[in-house]
C-alpha cells in the first residue's frame, strides 16, 4: 500500500512551460522531445480549427449545436497522444477535438450534432466510445472495458474523460471506486475548465482540488496546467504507464478554462465577466507552444505553412461533408433497437412505411 | 431414453442455469452484491465462486449504478456479464445506466455495439418483506425500448429463460418472482421451454382466459382449479416474455374463450396489465363477450408485511373478476 501522501497531487499544477513559453526550471518530469511536441503542435492547430469550423457550421445552421473545447486543445491533444493503438478513449460531448486527434473522421464525429443519428462512428474502429452526453456515466463503461481487458491479460489502458461538473455525479464516485477496488487500468482525466454551463467550480466542490479526490479511493491524483501541452503530455504519459504497469487507476486534473460559452445556445455574459476571461487569452495553449517551438527553431515559417494547410484541409473536408444532404432513412429507426426487430417493431415499421408511401402519392 | 429431469426449486434452477452457462461460455461473468462466497442473499449464485474462481463470480462495491455501468463496459469488450440487483427497489440507482445506456447503446451506434448482458432482478411481494424489498418494477423496464424483459413462473422456465437470456445478443432484464424461489418442480434440462417472445398456455380452459406472469401465474392456476370445482373452465396464459410480447398466443387464447382477466401484482395504473388489456381489446374486440378486466395491486406504495395480503391479487379477487364478465349476456 502506497503511503497516503504519495497519493496526493503536487501542491501546484505540474508545469513544464510557463505562460511566456519558457521552460520551467527544475521541473519534476522530463520534457517531451521536439518531434513529439511538433506532432502535438500540429494536433493543437487542427483541434483549434475543428473547434472553430464546427462553431461556424452551427452559425450557418448546419449543426444543431456545438460544445467547443476552444482553449482546451492541449488537453484534447494530450488525451489522444497518450494512447497506444490498443488503448481506448471514452470522450464526452466536449471532446470532439480529442476524438479527431485519435483518428476519427470529423464528419462522422459530428453526425450527432448534424442530427442524422446519435453516434456516427464505429467505436471499435479506433477504440473510441461514443461521445457521452449524460455526465459521468461513461466513466463506469471505461472501468468495465478496462476490467475485461485485464481479465484477458491484455495491456490495454482506458482514458476516460470528464469535466469538473461531472465530478459531482454519483457515477464519478462509483467509477473511481470500482476502478480502484478492481485495479482497473483507467486514467481518469478531468478537464477542469471552471464551469458546468453557468455554475462555477466552487459550487461543485469544497475539495482543495479535484485531484485530491483520488486519495479517497486510494488512487494517485495529479494536477497539471491544462494549457501547457508538454506538461499535459508528460503527466498523462506517466499516468498511462503506471496504469499499464498494473499500479491501478490514476486521476489527473487539468486546470484549464472554457473560453467560449457552453454552446452557441448559452449566454456566458449572464454569469461571468470579460475581465475574468481576458487573462486566459494570454495562457492560450497554441500561443505558448508556438512561442517555445519557434524559439527552439523547430517551428519554421515553412512548417507553419504546412500545418496551416493541413488544418485548412480538415476544415474544408468538414464543410464539404456536413454540407452533403444525407437524409437518414426512416426505416432505420426500427433496425437497431434489438438484434432482431420484435413483431411489434415490424408492425410499427410497416405502419410508417405505409404512411410514407401515401405521402409520396399525395 | 435418458432424461435430465430433476426436481429443483426455482432458486436451484437459476443456479444451475448460471453454472451451465459459465461452463459452456468462458465469457460469462457473474457479479453483484454478496454474490461471491455468500452465494447471494437468495443463494442463486451459490457455489459459483468456488467452482469458477473469483474472477468469474465476484462481489462488487455496494453500488448498483456501478455494477450495471461496469457490465456495460465489459459487454462492449467481449464479455457476457450477468449482474444481480439484490432487490427490486435497490435497482433504482442503476436506472440511468439501464435507460440511457443498456437500452440505447445498440441503437445509438447503429448496431455496431451490442450489449449482451443480463440484469437479474428479484422482484414482487408475497414473502412478507419490509419496505423496498417487494416492488413490482417491471413496467419501468418494459416501457424502455431496447430492453428485453422476461419473468419465469416455473423452475423449468427459469432455467431455460435464463440460459437464453445469457445467450441473447440483446440486454435482458430478468425479473425473478422471489415468492416462487423455493417451490420445487421437475426440470428437464434436455427438454427446452419455448423461446423468449412466446407466451404459453399453462392450463387449458374454455369459459374465460386468465392472463398472468411471474408471481401471479401460480395464483391464477389456483383460481382456475377452484373455478373448475365450481363448474367454470378457466384457461391460464403465462406471458413469460413481457418484451417482446406474444400478441399471437395471448389473442388466440382470448378469442377461444371470449372473456379475459389480466392478473398482475404491480399497481394497475400505467402498468403492464393495462398494456395487455389495451392490446387484447384492440385486437380481439369482436371476439369479446365482456370488457377485459384487471386484477392488480392498488395504486399505493407496497404495503408493510401485515397488510400485504390486501395488495396482492388473491384467488377470491380473480374469481370475483371472472364472475363480473357479463355471463348473463351469454
Amino acid at each position: 500500500m502506497a503511503d497516503d501522501r504519495d497519493l496526493l497531487p503536487s501542491e501546484q499544477p505540474v508545469q513544464l512551460l510557463d505562460e511566456t513559453g519558457s521552460p520551467v526550471a527544475g521541473a519534476a518530469l522530463p520534457f517531451p522531445d521536439s518531434e513529439r511536441l511538433l506532432a502535438a503542435y500540429t494536433s493543437l492547430v487542427i483541434g483549434r480549427r475543428v473547434n472553430d469550423q464546427a462553431s461556424a457550421l452551427v452559425r450557418q445552421g448546419r449543426l444543431a449545436v456545438y460544445p467547443s473545447s476552444h482553449g482546451q486543445e492541449a488537453c484534447q491533444t494530450g488525451a489522444a497522444m497518450a494512447l497506444a493503438e490498443g488503448d481506448w478513449l471514452f470522450p464526452t460531448y466536449r471532446d470532439t477535438a480529442a476524438v479527431v486527434a485519435r483518428g476519427v473522421d470529423p464528419v462522422e464525429v459530428l453526425t450527432l450534432l448534424k442530427g442524422d443519428w446519435h453516434a456516427g462512428y464505429d467505436p471499435y474502429a479506433h477504440r473510441v466510445a461514443p461521445q457521452a452526453t449524460p455526465l459521468a456515466t461513461q466513466l463506469l463503461h471505461a472501468v468495465g472495458v478496462a476490467h475485461a481487458a485485464r481479465l484477458r491479460g491484455e495491456d490495454t489502458v482506458v482514458m476516460a474523460l470528464c469535466g469538473d461538473g461531472a465530478t459531482s455525479e454519483g457515477d464519478f464516485h462509483e467509477a473511481l471506486n470500482f476502478a480502484a477496488v478492481f485495479k482497473a487500468p483507467v486514467v481518469f482525466f478531468v478537464q477542469n475548465n471552471e464551469y458546468a454551463i453557468s455554475v462555477p467550480l466552487a459550487r461543485q466542490t469544497a475539495a482543495p482540488s479535484l485531484a485530491h479526490k483520488g486519495v479517497g479511493y486510494g488512487m494517485k491524483g495529479e494536477r497539471v496546467d491544462g494549457n501547457d501541452t508538454p506538461a499535459v503530455l508528460a503527466v498523462l504519459d506517466r499516468a498511462m504507464a503506471a496504469a499499464r504497469a498494473g499500479e491501478g487507476p490514476q486521476l489527473v486534473e487539468a486546470h484549464t478554462y472554457r473560453m467560449q460559452p457552453h454552446t452557441n445556445a448559452d449566454d456566458a455574459s449572464r454569469y461571468r465577466s470579460q475581465e475574468e476571461v481576458d487573462p486566459w487569452e494570454a495562457r492560450d495553449p497554441l500561443l505558448r507552444m508556438e512561442t517555445y517551438l519557434k524559439r527552439k527553431r523547430v517551428l519554421t515559417k515553412a512548417r507553419i505553412a504546412q500545418i496551416t494547410e493541413k488544418a485548412e484541409a480538415v476544415a474544408a473536408a468538414m464543410r464539404e461533408g456536413i454540407a452533403k444532404d444525407t437524409d437518414p432513412e426512416p426505416a432505420e429507426l426500427f433496425a437497431h433497437v434489438y438484434s432482431t426487430p420484435t413483431p411489434q417493431l415490424d408492425e410499427q415499421a410497416a405502419f410508417l412505411a405505409d404512411e410514407l408511401s401515401r405521402e409520396g402519392t399525395n | 431414453m435418458a432424461t435430465d429431469s430433476t426436481k429443483l426449486s426455482m432458486a436451484q434452477a437459476l443456479n444451475q442455469a448460471l453454472r451451465d452457462a459459465m461452463t459452456e461460455d468462458e465469457t460469462v461473468y457473474v457479479f453483484g452484491e454478496d454474490v461471491g462466497p455468500l452465494g447471494g442473499v437468495f443463494r442463486i449464485t451459490d457455489g459459483l465462486t468456488a467452482e469458477f474462481g473469483e474472477d468469474r463470480c465476484f462481489d462488487t462495491p455496494l453500488a448498483e449504478s456501478g455494477i450495471v455501468g461496469m457490465a456495460v463496459g465489459m459487454a462492449m469488450n467481449g464479455m457476457r456479464p450477468v449482474v444481480e440487483m439484490q432487490f427490486d427497489a435497490f435497482a433504482y440507482p442503476a436506472f440511468e445506466q439501464i435507460a440511457s445506456h443498456v437500452a440505447k447503446t445498440r441503437n445509438r451506434t447503429r448496431g455496431r455495439v451490442a450489449l449482451p448482458m443480463v440484469i437479474r432482478v428479484p422482484y414482487a411481494g408475497g414473502i412478507g418483506g419490509v419496505e423496498h424489498h417487494c416492488d413490482s418494477s417491471e413496467a419501468y423496464y418494459a416501457h424502455t425500448p431496447g430492453l428485453t424483459v422476461v419473468t419465469p413462473s416455473t423452475p423449468a422456465d427459469a432455467y431455460f429463460l435464463l440460459r437464453e437470456a445469457i445467450r441473447s445478443d440483446d440486454p435482458v432484464v430478468f425479473m425473478e418472482p422471489k415468492k416462487l424461489y423455493w417451490g420445487k418442480d421437475e426440470v428437464d434440462t434436455s427438454a427446452p421451454e419455448p423461446p423468449i417472445g412466446r407466451a404459453v398456455v399453462r392450463r387449458p380452459g374454455t369459459d374465460a382466459t386468465l392472463i398472468a406472469y411471474g408471481p401471479s401465474v401460480s395464483t391464477a392456476l389456483e383460481a382456475a382449479e377452484i373455478a373448475q370445482q365450481e363448474g367454470r373452465s378457466l384457461q391460464v396464459v403465462d406471458v413469460r416474455s413481457l418484451v417482446p410480447f406474444d400478441d399471437a398466443t395471448v389473442c388466440e387464447a382470448v378469442r377461444s374463450t371470449g372473456r379475459a382477466v389480466v392478473v398482475a401484482e404491480a399497481s394497475g395504473y400505467a402498468s403492464v396489465a393495462s398494456e395487455i388489456v389495451a392490446r387484447v381489446t384492440e385486437r380481439c374486440f369482436h371476439s369479446l363477450a365482456a370488457p377485459v378486466r384487471r386484477v392488480t395491486g392498488f395504486d399505493i406504495p407496497f404495503p408493510p408485511p401485515k397488510l400485504e395480503r390486501f395488495q396482492l391479487p388473491s384467488v377470491d379477487r380473480i374469481l370475483d373478476a371472472v364472475d363480473d364478465l357479463q355471463w348473463e349476456d351469454q
